[in-house]
Formats: C-alpha cells, structure tokens, sequence
C-alpha cells in the first residue's frame, strides 16, 4: 500500500492525553467538531511505536527532516478533501505545501464527525483547521523564541521556517520541531489568524495531492487492499429486502478450484440500517474463483412482503396519492381561497425514479478479527460508523475497531452506509482469516441503498396580470428514516428542508404538504438526496408558469423570488433544518439567490430563453436551487430533432462562498452536472417483484465522454464563508435540461428519465 | 502459465478461463488495473495487448499468452507519458479509480494516431467512463498532450 493512503497511527497517538485535552479546548470551540471529545485513548494507540516526529497537535507532527504531516480525518473520494484541508493548515502554519505528508485519519471520536456527507468538510472544518494551523505556528514560534532567548513576538514563522529579523538567525521547521512540541499548547483566544491578503494556498488553486499516485496507478482503493493468507468473498444476497436464505445447495460451487468455504450470512433485518443482507458468501483464493462458484450456487430464498413491489406502480400509485390532500407541513395565507378566486390555475405532476450510487468502485471491506480486536480497510465515508456497527455485531468494543479509510473510487454517499464493512467483519471472524469482501457492479446496482422514487404534484392559482396569488406542493417518497425505524410513511424534517419546503418564494397564499409512501426498498442518501426530486419539481413548475404567462422564465422568477431578504421557512412543528449550520452565518439569503439567477441567464441566449413551442429546434432552459448553504444556477442549451434529444451546452453559476480550493470547486460543479445529467438522461432503477431489475452498464447507463457537452463554471460569493461545495450543483441540472427540451420542441417531460420519451444522440 | 507484463515475465498458476484482471489484481498484487463492471462496459481495466487496448476483465490468460501486455504501472518509466503529464497539468481526476483505464485508451489512441480529430477521440474514448464526470478534463488533456512529447516517455 502506498504510505500515505492508510493511516500512520504514530502521528496521532504520539499526542499526549493532556496536550490533547488542551487542544480540545481549542477545536470543540465554535461548534465545529460537533462531538464531545473523549478523553480516553483508544486501545490500539497505546501499540504505537516511535516514528520520530514531533507532534504538536492532533492534526499536525514534524519530521526532524522538515517534512510536516498533517492528517486529514475526512474520507477522499474525488473531491479533493486530502488536499483541500491539510493545505488550510498548511497555509495557516507557514508550512510549504511541497514538504507536506497526507496523513489519512483513522476512525477515531477525537476528530469530531467522520461522516464525509453533507457537503460539509470544508464548511464545518475550515476554521478548526485554521485553529491547528495556527497552533502549530505559534508552537513553533515560542520554540524559537526559546532557542534565541529572544521575546516571541519578535519571531515569525514563514516559508517552513522561523525567523528572528533583528539577529538574522532562522531555523526551519525540522530543527525547531521537538522544542516546539515541549510547548505550551496556545491558548484559542491568543491565536493570530492569518489575514486573507497573505495566503498563499487558500483560495488558490492547489495541485490535488493524489494526482501523481493516480496517474500512475500507485493508489489503494477499497478493491485494492491485499493482506498476507487473505480470502476472497463474493456474496450472492437475498434479491428482495426482507428475504433470507431458505434452503442451498452448494455442492457444485465446492467444486470450482480455488474455492475454500462457503458461508451461509444472516440477514433479513428490518429496519435495514446498515445490517449485512442475508446471503451466502462464497470465499477462495482469487476473486474469479469467488464469482465463478457462485454462479453454481443454488439458493431457495424465503418468502418476503416486499415481493410485491413493483417501481413502476408504485410510482404510478405516489402520483395519485399527490393529487389528493395531504398532510400539511407549512401554510402561509389560505391557499384554497386563492384557488377558488383564481383567473387562471395550472396544475402538475412530477417524477422521479429510484436511483442507484454506481459510483465507479464497487463497495469492497477487508477485515482481520483477533481476540477483542477487529481491523478494518475500507473505501468509507464514515469510518466512526464502522466501529460502531462492526463492534455491535462482532461483541466488541467501538475502539477495538480500528478502521483504516482508503481511497473510495467515488462515493456519492452509498459508502457512507457500511453495510459491506459488517459483511467483512462476519466472515473475517468466521474463517479466523484475513477476508477481502468484493461487490461486483451487479451486487452494487442490485443492492444499493436506493435514491427514493418520488412524485410531486403543484397547483398555482394567477390573477388577472399572471401573478401568481397562491402555490400548493405535495410530494411523496419512501424516506430515508425508514432505513433506520419501521413504519415511517412521510418525509421527516430534515428532507422537507431540502429544496421543498424553503423554496423561497414570496406568494401570499401557499402551502406546503406530504402524501404517505411505503418503505419497500433499502433507501440511501444520494449526492443532494431529496434536492433532486425537490428541484426538479419546483424549478420544472415555475418555469411552466412563465411560459403559460409568455414569460422569459428568468425574468419571472425574479419575480416569484421577490425582494432581498433572509427567508426562514420554519413554521410550527417544521423546523427549517438548514443543513444543520447556524442562521446568522449561513440564512437563506434570496438576494445572493438572485445574483446567481440573473448570472445564470446571462449564460444563456437572452433573445432566445423566452422562446417555446417549437416543433424542434434548439432551446434554453435554466434552474436555480440553494442546497448545502450554496446557490448554484444551471442554463442549458439542447437540440430535438426528430424526437431525438442533444444537450449541446451547459453552464454552471455557483456562489458557494469562499472556494477554499477554487479548482477543486469547479471540478465538483464539473462533475455534479456529469452526474447530473445522467440521472436526467437515463437514470432508472426499476424493481419487479421486490428484485432490482438492472445490474450494470448496460441498462443502468452512465453518461460517456461522447455524450459530455460543452461546459462552463462560474464561481461568486467568494466574500461569503465557504459553504457546501459536492452536492449543490446537481439539483438544478435536470429541470435546466427539460426546461430547454420545452423551449426547444413545447415537449414538457415530467417523468424522468428523458430517455423514456425521447431518444438521445 | 508464463505472462509477459511490462517488459516482465511473470508466472502465474490460475485456471486458463481467468480473466487477465484478476491475474493482475490477485495473483501479481498489480492493482493500477481496476475493476469496475467485469462485462467489458466501463473500460476502468483498460490494458495493452500488443499496444493495442483490451479489457483485462474479459480477456483469459489463456488468450494473453505470449504477448506483449501493458498496464498502466508500465505506461511510462517515471511517470512522465505525455499523457500523464497532461493529465498532471489539467488537474484531470477526482477519486481517481478510472483514471488507470482512461489513460490506457488515450495512450493507445495517441500512439496510433498522435493527432485525433474531436470525432477520434469520441470514439477512442466512449467505453471509460467515468462517474466523477472528468469527461471535459480528460478531452482538454489528450488535445494538450501533444506538446508533452518532447520531454515526455513512453513504453509502449
Ligand atoms: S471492468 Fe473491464 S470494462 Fe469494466
Ligand atoms: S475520476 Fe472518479 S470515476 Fe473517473
């Protein structure tokens, strides 16, 4: 493995329990690590050995050859985290980022919440990591200050070294590093932040740090750990949720060389959560040998009530649900009275499929279990919920969980849920051997924990001059806290706070309720989660109202948006969940809302964005959503010719606050539009009888290169603090798609994926 | 059974029918060819045969035998193929994992035809995909490899 992809575990341990308590003090402050720190070690810090590097707190050890390694605690997966905030620290302690070492954090409480989800490491980490910066400048300051006998603030670190102006003496960072460690860890009030005039890595675009390891294919993913005498498995899981292993029949897969056991899994449990699915796990000594006997395997599955569910009428069934009353979440003035005395309604339904991760390395766990001990090596965004769940099905203790974090070939949020890491763990401990857990795609498409199916439906009510006087939404969908709890039927709090309930419109009358949806099948979080469903429906309808109104769309949501102002959508029970981040620093501001709109509109064809109701032709759409604290507008321009359907440009406007690395930021919103037109285009997962009906490429297609259209990204607010940066591009891309379908051709598609009403070229 | 991988002979004891993916994976602990579908439809185990790009995941030892076999820990000696470079320069991945794949296929493109047309590399590059959606990076890369040439080496 390469060194710096798995955790060394010096760096960590090497910090004294009541430096660390210090510390504490300093990274707790300001909400920011979230977690009570505890204040016990883990038990397999004490095995630590000497590494010879000084460490100056949790996040930052130096090297006596200079090299300063700094941890990163978050899970990399594409987004450029490993690099992202090790060069805020690196910046904020002077450290010169070519003498920097990625250190991948184990799973480990001290470092607050792992859960690499939410969009939410840089915004809910910029600052401590600042705080560890600047500590460890300060440290190695008063360090100097020691060596020379000379009054601290005479000393001034700069460039990977110390320097005393006054006697021309300076010390690099290397030579200063264990006097440094000896001091007195700073107290947070009389630390100096840098000012932003002098950075030199934050806000500049930072080479990613893995990029030379991967262009060289010296990387270890989670498909890629090896340990000495470890078994292959390769699982065939129960095809329906709930199902379990009735009967089997295993003589023919003994048979295939290579194969050593063959181990019937446990399973079956509802709520899911993040349980292994009942299964049989073929184990041999090479991964083909592991496929190939499970082809031969012959399973009887039990009977499950989830057998009856079939995507497509269920869908159709959540479309009904959504035309008639539902439970009201918010209300704002009397949304039936504003119906009743409407000069004009209008009226839709919406939808959207379920949808799977892909992301483009399958699950994999490796496991070693010893007496009270369990290593892990995984692809995970969540390694503290690796220990927690390996140790309650193993009878562990969460911190006899060591879990070491590769990188994941994509994440996209399904490795955030860890059931594959159990499923290494179980077998790891049944063979007494090393067991390499490997998913194939078809296990990954056919046992995701699935984007929710979802259906919404809006009513508006317009008077004479087409303003709109009042809107009534309702959506549906099997929530992701049935994952976690039985019987749940509406959306909680937290997926009404995502682009549905805060759409920041300023309509006297309106309305906001849920319709009830059954949870049939494992439900997951999705790059943007409800976002998706949310701003398609919304964006999609208030573009129909500007065209029925012969608007330009851009013009008329302005409009819709109203004045600048902070627009909080709690009311009585709903509480506005604002991706758990504080008012006053982050409120949903419908001015920098705005901003990105009329930015966005720019990028399109002005003269042509109004235009509709063509046979085909070329047309424009665009779509803005405030998601994970940023605002992000798309304008897209496509072609319909002869039914058939090309998106020829793309262009993204995001105001994400301060891009912390501002390459990495555009890269995201690259790829966000990437994935958002797939799941546009010709994301579907379909189900028949319980089962997923897909299994991999070929009818579970992806966008291709050949596919990709032009694009372009804009980034704004760099003056506001930096907000979330993986997700928020992705919402408005399908509305701004089948807005412009409508401009181009008067075809409105409500059901997505686009596929099943056009073709694509 | 005898494979020649890098300019390396290597043996390895496995069933004739194994894909040369898991050869190289598990048996040569080789892991820069990664595993994404197994069914020939992502390109992530992109590999040369004779400079020309196969799919590791359905190509059998058996059928392998005595040729020339490239991965991407052999595209260059020191990491310094023009397109590696280009790749470097336009900052091209994000998690990284179809990036081996994707360099194999615009490696065998450029030494075939050092110039591609847009419509060339379309084609030369429509079985990788990648999931992160560097698709507009990996198109700006391969048009600018091009004057990595000079400096740059390859292996194949
Ligand atoms: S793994 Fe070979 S093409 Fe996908
Ligand atoms: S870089 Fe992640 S799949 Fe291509």
């Amino acid at each position: 493995m390469t060194d710096h992809t798995l955790q060394d575990e010096n760096t960590i341990s090497l910090v004294s329990r009541r430096r660390f308590l210090k510390l504490a003090g300093i990274s707790s402050s300001g909400l920011v690590l979230g977690a009570t720190l505890p204040n016990i070690q883990p038990a397999w810090a004490d095995t630590a050995t000497e590494s010879g590097n000084a460490t100056l707190n949790l996040f930052v050890s130096i090297a006596p050859d200079n090299t300063v390694s700094i941890v990163c605690h978050r899970s990399e997966m594409g987004q450029g985290i490993r690099t992202g905030l090790p060069a805020v620290v690196a910046d904020e302690m002077e450290a010169d980022w070519n003498l920097v070492k990625v250190i991948q954090g184990l799973g480990d409480k001290r470092y607050g919440s792992q859960n690499t989800d939410g969009s939410r490491s840089v915004r809910q980490f910029y600052d401590t990591m600042r705080t560890m910066g600047a500590s460890a400048r300060t440290m190695l300051e008063q360090a100097a200050a020691q060596l020379w006998s000379v009054p601290v603030e005479e000393c001034k670190a700069g460039n990977h070294r110390v320097l005393h102006t006054a006697s021309k003496r300076s010390a690099s960072f290397g030579e200063l590093a264990e006097l440094a460690a000896t001091q007195k860890v700073p107290a947070e009030e009389t630390l100096v932040l840098k000012s932003a005039k002098n950075f030199n890595y934050i806000g500049k675009p930072v080479a990613t740090y893995d990029t030379p390891d991967i262009v060289t294919g010296n990387t270890t993913f989670g498909q890629d750990v090896i340990l000495d005498n470890m078994l292959i498995a390769s699982i065939e899981r129960a095809p329906v949720l709930g199902s379990k292993v009735a009967s089997l029949d295993d003589s023919e897969a003994r048979k295939v060389s290579g194969v050593v056991a063959i181990e019937p899994m446990d399973g079956g449990i509802e709520p899911p959560l993040f349980h292994p699915l009942s299964g049989v796990a073929v184990l041999a000594t090479n991964t083909w040998a592991a496929l190939k006997a499970r082809k031969a395997l012959k399973i009887q599955w039990s009977e499950s009530a989830h057998a009856t569910h079939n995507s497509d009428a269920y869908l159709e069934t959540l479309k009904k649900r959504v035309q008639q009353p539902g439970k009201v979440l918010t209300q704002h003035g009397d949304v039936n009275n504003a119906l009743a005395n409407a000069k004009d309604q209008h009226s839709a339904v919406y939808s959207v499929p379920y949808l799977a991760h892909a992301a483009m390395e399958p699950p994999s766990a490796t496991a070693e279990v010893k007496e009270n001990h369990c290593e892990i090596w995984s692809c995970v965004q969540d390694p503290q919920s690796v220990q927690q769940h390996v140790s309650q099905a193993l009878g562990l203790e969460a911190d006899q969980v060591k879990v070491n974090v590769t990188l994941l070939g994509g994440g996209f949020g399904r490795k955030s849920q860890i059931d594959f890491a159990v499923e290494a763990a179980v077998l790891a401990r049944k063979l007494k051997r090393p067991v390499k857990v490997v998913w194939s795609r078809e296990d990954d498409i056919r046992h995701d924990y699935y984007h929710a199916a979802a259906a919404s439906y809006f009513e508006a009510a317009m008077d004479d001059d087409g303003q709109v006087t009042g809107w009534r939404q309702r959506t549906a969908f099997p929530s992701i806290t049935g994952t976690f709890k039985n019987g749940v039927k509406h959306p909680n709090n937290g997926e009404m706070s995502l682009g549905f309930a805060d759409a920041p419109f300023d309509i006297a009358n309106r309305q906001c309720e849920t319709a009830p949806a059954e949870y049939e099948a494992r439900i997951g979080w999705l790059r943007s989660v409800a976002n998706i469903q949310n701003a398609f429906g919304i964006c999609s309808f208030a573009d129909e109202l500007a065209r029925l109104n012969n608007r330009r769309p851009d013009e008329f949501l302005l409009e819709l948006i109203g004045e600048d102002r902070q627009f909080n959508p709690s009311q009585g029970k709903f509480k506005y969940a604002n991706h758990g981040a504080n008012w006053k620093k982050f409120p949903l501001d419908t001015g920098r809302l705005k901003q990105v709109l009329k930015a966005t509109a720019e990028k399109a064809d002005l003269s042509k964005l109004g235009d509709h109701a063509r046979k085909s032709g070329e047309g424009w759409g665009i779509a803005v959503h405030r998601s994970f604290l940023s605002y992000v507008g798309i304008a897209t321009k496509v072609r319909v010719e002869e039914g058939k359907v090309r998106i020829l440009e793309m262009h993204c406007v995001a105001d994400v606050g301060l891009a912390v690395n501002p390459d990495r930021v555009e890269a995201q919103m690259e790829g966000a539009m990437v994935f958002g037109i797939s799941l546009a285009l010709m994301g579907e997962i379909r189900m028949e009888n319980g089962a997923v009906v897909n299994s991999n490429f070929h009818d579970y297609p992806l966008l291709r290169l050949q596919q990709c259209p032009n694009m372009s990204v804009t980034l704004m607010g760099q003056e506001h603090p930096p907000a979330g940066v993986g997700e928020p591009g992705v919402p408005p891309v399908a509305p701004s798609i089948t807005n412009a379908i409508f401009s181009a051709c008067g075809e409105r598609i409500r059901d997505l994926p686009i596929n099943k009403h056009m073709q694509l070229v | 059974m005898e494979l020649t991988i890098n300019g390396k002979v290597h043996q390895v004891d496995l069933d004739d029918d194994t894909p040369l993916l898991w050869a190289l994976r598990d048996e040569l602990k080789m892991t820069g060819t990664k595993f994404g579908c197994g069914a020939g439809l992502c390109g992530a185990c992109t590999i040369h045969i004779n400079g020309n790009p196969a799919r590791a995941c359905l190509t059998p030892i058996a059928a392998a035998k005595g040729a020339r076999i490239t991965t991407i820990e052999g595209l260059s000696d020191a990491g310094d193929h023009p397109l590696q470079q280009a790749w470097v320069k336009h900052n091209v991945p994000q998690c990284g994992y179809c990036q081996s794949g994707q360099l194999m296929s615009a490696a065998a493109l450029l030494a075939a035809n050092p110039q591609p047309s847009e419509k060339e590399i379309d084609s030369a590059m429509s079985g990788n995909i990648c999931r992160c959606g560097t698709y507009p990076r990996i198109k700006a890369a391969i048009k600018d490899a091009v004057q990595f040439y000079e400096g740059g080496n390859s292996n194949d």
